[in-house]
């Protein structure tokens, strides 16, 4: 067992957060936060040249070829910097569906472009039930000629209003079980019937309504196979949420850090805070929390990377994280005092980051229902 | 002891309630009470007319005596107004001139300052502001030092004071300057009255974490002070006594009562959002854990309210001057962050229940409660710090309650 | 409404403090815990020529005429010093035949309660673990001028020295199991009545009580035949209040020991209680015992003068147990290692608070009984409270590897 990370591993972490450190200052994080795109295309272009859209995807298709842990390292170091944009929907949320159940014609037409930053797509899952169930699918697809017709409504779309292409999950059939007959869809964003309201949120991330409303989609766009579309949603979600409990470790480290760094600089009563005991205690907890995150995050995504069933590590990473993130932001804003409070400061953006992050792919509630079922109970 | 509801407050009860139930039906949409509400120019202006309201009926004096505008009335009739009215979660009352300038004026004051200060108070025509905390001096209150210079029947003031809440809507500030250059800490301090319209002043925004930039209306504030006059006459206690005052001061509104009545109004309308709320198929108010959960903030809230009404009977005793400031600091500070905390716990859980929706701002399609908690979650980690942070009132608990050495 | 003790209240807390540090020091709480009998009959009389055993009874039955309210601060200063011994099993019972006993039976008992001559006891629980009536099934069957009482109590305080138990069985059955329940005032020497002593942590005389064809004569029913449930909950209420009084008590003492020892014992050249970090701990237990005693009084004032509700009653032993359970355990700490040995003294309190939780309804229990006055519906999915069975027989958890 080598608990480390290899050479190039910390070269990439190391690059990484040079780049971001560079390119994405706190002030455009919070100019983004109030942007309706969200992102902005010159550092959208960088990352691309910096190879990081195709970083897992295999080099005949423009990609690095590296793994998903390395993803994940790249990811926490995106958290760390509260990078804003589709980086995550795109690569995360839709990579992985083409990857895992794109035809190679499929694969062939989209990866490279989304390699070369050309594509911004994302993944339509949620509707207003707020579920990572199957039970939670009801958005229709009916068969018409050579063609799909979708109907409904999807809630908590992220960068639905600048994504080129959608992954619509939808009810092809109605099965035995609610696993049964979801296939997903891969749309074009401006395809007719389809309206996007952009979604105002705590962290200021682009997340949408999109209504379908007759959307006409070809039976070619069908991504893997009809009425079997759940399993790939579940390998999709698994990787998504490992990758998410990544960007929120990669922030709450980044809250510690300056909270301890405050805490031996500002002097109150003659001395810095942070030589008394209480505070000490305070940045002694966060630690604890920030590692138990990490090497927890870690393992789910060592495992997923080598392709081993990892259904309880997941969820105990994303139960975990979720409540530790916010544990951590708080004793932040607190070790902080009143300064941390401000629009100016920068603590709050890790504080909603991790607000943001908590309920996405399921809560620490919905996560340990599943760790109990993972144990039999 | 007994805790014999009191003949007559039933009906006064009553009384408060129609009126609050009216007020509120007016209120901007997700209204919290909260001090992103009170920022809006809508939020004030509603804060304003219901202040107007309760001073035309002597409700802000309850308990004053009549010569400075009170009714009179009895410890027991205010309590009562206070559950009632923090349970609506409405405005009205200015908190920094009702809770904290008033007693101090009724226990420490002079009486031509009874007589200025204390009934446009009462009749809600004017609002306060706290200048205390400079950027040197948070929880070390002590190292203030904004300097005030005697001259004549004067002091001249130069400084900087910050999170100033309210001071861009407020009338008048008390302040704690530095009037020795010899004295050091808290030995130079004293104790100022001024109004906020004296030539020398100049307010500025420091907006809060619930935007993500400056765009907004903010309720702190930044003050500076340059070669403000101020009477002399306006100066509560002796010179370089101010430090006294300021401790006593400081305990006036501690009793968190005001806060675990906000906390059960917003746990009813949370469990009425439970109820009417289905996920996976059945109302949320069933899911076992988040019953468990509402039930445990119900029981926090229960056994505080039994605490907080002793903090408020020995705090009037102090302010009817029956017994000493001292005597109450530690319950006042021990109740001062259990509220927080309870509040903060309460507003997670809040957060918590409402899943992706708790992302949802107030102008936001889809935001459920408009967007009540998601203002909540943010406003949430300041009353632990504002105040006194929980860790200084900690520490006046060992210090004063169980006698502990100061370190 | 007055928020100040009354000066005959102030006086009664300062005695009783007295009395019980010089009568009951923690040397003679260790003897009793060891010792067969669990109290001290010499004790218990001095306290009854004080009048405490009767402090809340009617004067025509041989009380003092003073409230609930004040026997609860009586309470309060036993759980403060510690007094093993059927006090409050003995007062609950003895308040409910006040309450809900014929004039009779107030008279045949009451005096004899509070002369100290005589000790009572609730036998409620059973294997069942349960606080619910449809858990009841110990059964008493018409025979003549007697019910027959067949079953096995579990838990059952004080039920070795008792002189009377009262029993709650099930006389018939109903669609609510709420009806046909009644209480019965047992004779514990009468034939058929086992009684083996239930080693427990908090070394406080619980008892199995086994009862094969125990004759009861039909006077003495408690209440109504078939009606006993109200009797039930009289009893809970008012043994749920006390025991709140006593566990208010217990944390006031372990705050005071707590704080008396970091101030004396020096480590790394310093009174450990300079250090930020314990002064903190010990301001939160000073907080948590402060909400816990202003709690106590006024729920205790609440269920002597009859107008506690069922959520006050619920939040207030739902409070109270976790509060008691956290403060010891942060007294502990706040100790080291000395705190955690059998001879200290902290020990008593810590043991004590787990096993007073479990008295007249667990945490979870409570929360289940405040959930539902707050309105809060289950889907009926109600696992935790289900029946449990003895754990040998429980194969589920054998499988999971658990082993007790």
């Amino acid at each position: 067992m080598d608990l480390g990370f290899s050479e190039e591993q910390e070269m990439l972490r190391t690059t990484t957060r040079d780049f971001l450190t560079n390119e994405c200052p706190a002030e455009l994080v919070k100019e983004m936060a109030e942007d309706e795109k969200g992102y902005t295309p010159e550092l959208w272009r960088k990352m691309a040249e910096l190879g990081w859209m195709g970083l897992t995807f295999p080099e005949e298709f423009d990609g690095m070829g590296m793994t998903f842990l390395d993803l994940v390292i790249l990811l926490e170091e995106i958290g760390r910097a509260c990078l804003p944009g589709p980086f995550f929907s795109t690569v995360v949320l839709a990579g992985y569906a083409i990857l895992e159940a794109g035809s190679e014609e499929q694969k062939k037409e989209l990866l490279p472009k989304i390699s070369n930053g050309e594509l911004i797509l994302t993944l339509a899952l949620t509707e207003p039930s707020a579920s990572y169930e199957p039970s939670g699918i009801k958005v229709k697809a009916s068969p018409k000629n050579d063609d799909y017709v979708i109907n409904g409504t999807k809630l908590f779309v992220p960068d639905a209003n600048v994504a080129d292409y959608m992954i619509c999950v939808a009810r092809t059939k109605d099965g035995a079980s609610p696993e049964e007959g979801i296939t997903l869809f891969l749309v074009d964003a401006k395809s007719p019937g389809i309206s996007t309201t952009l979604l105002k949120t705590i962290a200021g991330d682009k997340q949408c309504e999109v209504i379908f409303d007759d959307v006409r989609v070809p039976k070619g766009n069908i991504l893997g196979e009809l009425d079997k579309g759940w399993p790939v949603v579940e390998k999709v979600l698994e990787k998504a949420t490992v990758g998410l409990c990544a960007q929120m470790v990669g922030g709450a480290q980044k809250a510690m850090e300056m909270s301890v760094d405050y805490a031996k600089e500002r002097i109150q009563f003659g001395r810095p805070i942070g030589s008394f005991q209480s505070i000490q205690n305070y940045c002694a907890d966060m630690v604890t929390d920030v590692d138990g995150s990490k090497y927890i995050t870690y393992e789910a995504a060592w495992k997923l990377s080598e392709g081993m069933p990892a259904a309880m590590e997941v969820s105990m990473a994303k139960a975990w994280t979720s409540e530790a993130c916010c544990r951590v932001t708080a004793l932040g804003h607190q070790i902080h005092g009143a300064i941390g409070f401000t629009v100016d400061h920068d603590l709050p953006l890790y504080f909603k980051q991790a607000k943001a992050g908590e309920a996405t792919f399921g809560n620490a509630d919905f996560h340990r229902e599943m760790v109990a079922k993972q144990l039999g109970l | 002891m007994d805790f014999e509801p009191i003949a007559g407050t039933e009906e006064l009860r009553k009384e408060f309630e129609d009126f609050f139930k009216e007020v509120m039906k007016d209120a901007p949409p997700g209204w919290a009470n909260s001090p992103d509400d009170l920022a809006t120019d809508e939020g004030w202006a509603f804060h304003q007319r219901i202040a107007r309201e309760l001073g035309k009926r002597g409700w802000l004096s309850l308990a004053w005596p009549k010569k400075y505008g009170g009714l009179g009335k009895s410890i027991f009739e205010q309590l009562t107004f206070n559950e009632v009215r923090a349970y609506y979660r409405a405005p009205g009352v200015d908190g920094f001139g009702l809770a904290m300038v008033a007693p101090t004026l009724l226990a420490m004051g002079t009486e031509e300052q009874r007589e200025e200060f204390l009934p446009p108070i009462a009749r809600g025509e004017v609002t306060w502001a706290q200048l205390w905390s400079e950027p040197e001096a948070g929880s070390d209150l002590a190292n203030v030092q904004t300097m005030a210079v005697r001259d004549g029947d004067y002091y001249i003031l130069n400084g900087q004071k910050v999170w100033t809440t309210g001071a861009h809507r407020a009338d008048w500030a008390f302040a704690v300057v530095r009037t020795s250059k010899e004295l050091t800490r808290s030995r130079g301090l004293s104790f100022l009255l001024f109004d906020l319209k004296s030539p020398g002043v100049e307010i500025r925004p420091l907006p809060t974490m619930s935007s993500h930039s400056r765009k907004v209306e903010a309720y702190f504030n930044e003050v500076f002070l340059d070669d403000v006059r101020v009477l002399v006459k306006n100066r509560v206690g002796e010179e370089n006594q101010g430090w006294a005052i300021t401790r006593a001061t400081m305990n006036f509104e501690r009793s968190g009562l005001a806060g675990l009545g906000g906390i059960r109004h917003s746990l009813d309308e949370l469990i009425e959002f439970c109820k009417e709320t289905r996920w996976r198929g059945k109302p949320l108010s069933e899911d076992p854990l988040i019953r468990y959960r509402l039930a445990e903030i119900a029981v926090g809230i229960t056994a505080g309210l039994a605490t907080a009404r002793h903090v408020l009977w020995g705090q009037h005793r102090v302010e009817m001057g029956e017994a000493p400031a001292m005597e109450m600091v530690p319950r006042a500070s021990s109740m001062k962050y259990y509220q927080t905390e309870l509040d903060q716990r309460f507003v997670y859980l809040g957060c918590q229940i409402m899943g992706l929706y708790g992302q949802l701002k107030r102008e936001s399609k889809w935001a459920p409660m408009a967007g009540k908690f998601e203002r909540l979650y943010q406003s949430a980690p300041g009353p632990n710090i504002y105040a006194g942070s929980t860790e200084i009132q900690k520490n006046l608990v060992a210090w004063i309650g169980l006698g502990l050495p100061r370190t | 409404m007055n928020l100040d003790f009354i000066e005959e209240q102030e006086m009664l807390r300062t005695m009783a403090r007295d009395f019980l540090q010089t009568e009951c020091p923690k040397t003679l709480v260790r003897e009793l815990e060891e010792s067969d009998l669990g109290y001290s009959p010499e004790l218990w009389k001095k306290m009854a020529e004080l009048g405490w055993q009767g402090l809340a009874f009617p004067e025509e039955y041989g009380g003092t005429g003073m409230t609930f309210f004040e026997l609860a601060l009586l309470v309060e200063e036993m759980g403060r010093n510690i007094l093993p011994g059927p006090f409050i099993s003995t007062l609950v019972c003895g308040l409910t035949i006040l309450e809900a006993g014929s004039e009779e039976q107030k008279r045949e008992f009451l005096p004899k309660v509070a002369a100290g001559e005589m000790i009572l006891t609730l036998a409620l629980t059973e294997p069942s673990a349960s606080w619910k009536p449809e858990h009841i099934s110990v059964r008493a069957v018409a025979s003549n001028e007697e019910y027959v009482i067949n079953g096995t109590k579990l838990f059952v305080p004080d039920a070795h020295v008792a002189d009377y138990l009262l029993v709650v069985a099930r006389t018939e059955d109903s669609a609510k199991p709420e009806e046909g329940i009644t209480v019965f005032l047992v004779d514990a020497r009468s034939p058929g009545i086992q009684c083996e002593p239930q080693l427990t942590l908090g070394l406080d005389n619980k008892a199995e009580v086994v009862f094969k064809d125990v004759r009861v004569p039909k006077r003495n029913i408690l209440g109504k035949l078939n009606q006993g449930w109200k009797v039930v909950q009289i009893a809970m209420t008012k043994g749920t209040a006390l025991k709140i009084a006593e566990m208010s008590g217990g944390c006031q003492a372990s705050l005071e020991m707590a704080n008396a020892f970091v101030k004396e014992r020096v480590q790394y050249g310093r009174p450990i209680g300079t250090f930020q970090v314990l002064q903190h701990y010990l301001a939160d237990v000073w907080g948590k015992t402060d909400r816990t005693t202003h709690l106590a009084w006024e729920i205790c004032w609440k269920v002597g003068a009859g107008v506690a509700t069922p959520f006050e009653v619920a939040a207030a032993k739902a409070w109270t147990n976790e509060a008691y359970k956290w403060v010891t355990e942060r007294c502990v700490q706040c100790h080291g290692a000395i705190g955690t040995t059998r001879d200290h003294d902290m020990g008593l309190y810590y043991r004590r608070a787990k096993v007073a939780e479990l008295d007249y309804g667990d945490t979870d229990s409570q929360i289940e009984v405040v959930a539902q006055q707050m309105g809060l519906k289950t889907h009926g999915n109600d696992q935790r409270r289900g029946i449990r069975k003895p754990l040998a027989q429980n194969k589920e958890r054998r499988r999971c590897g658990l082993r007790f």
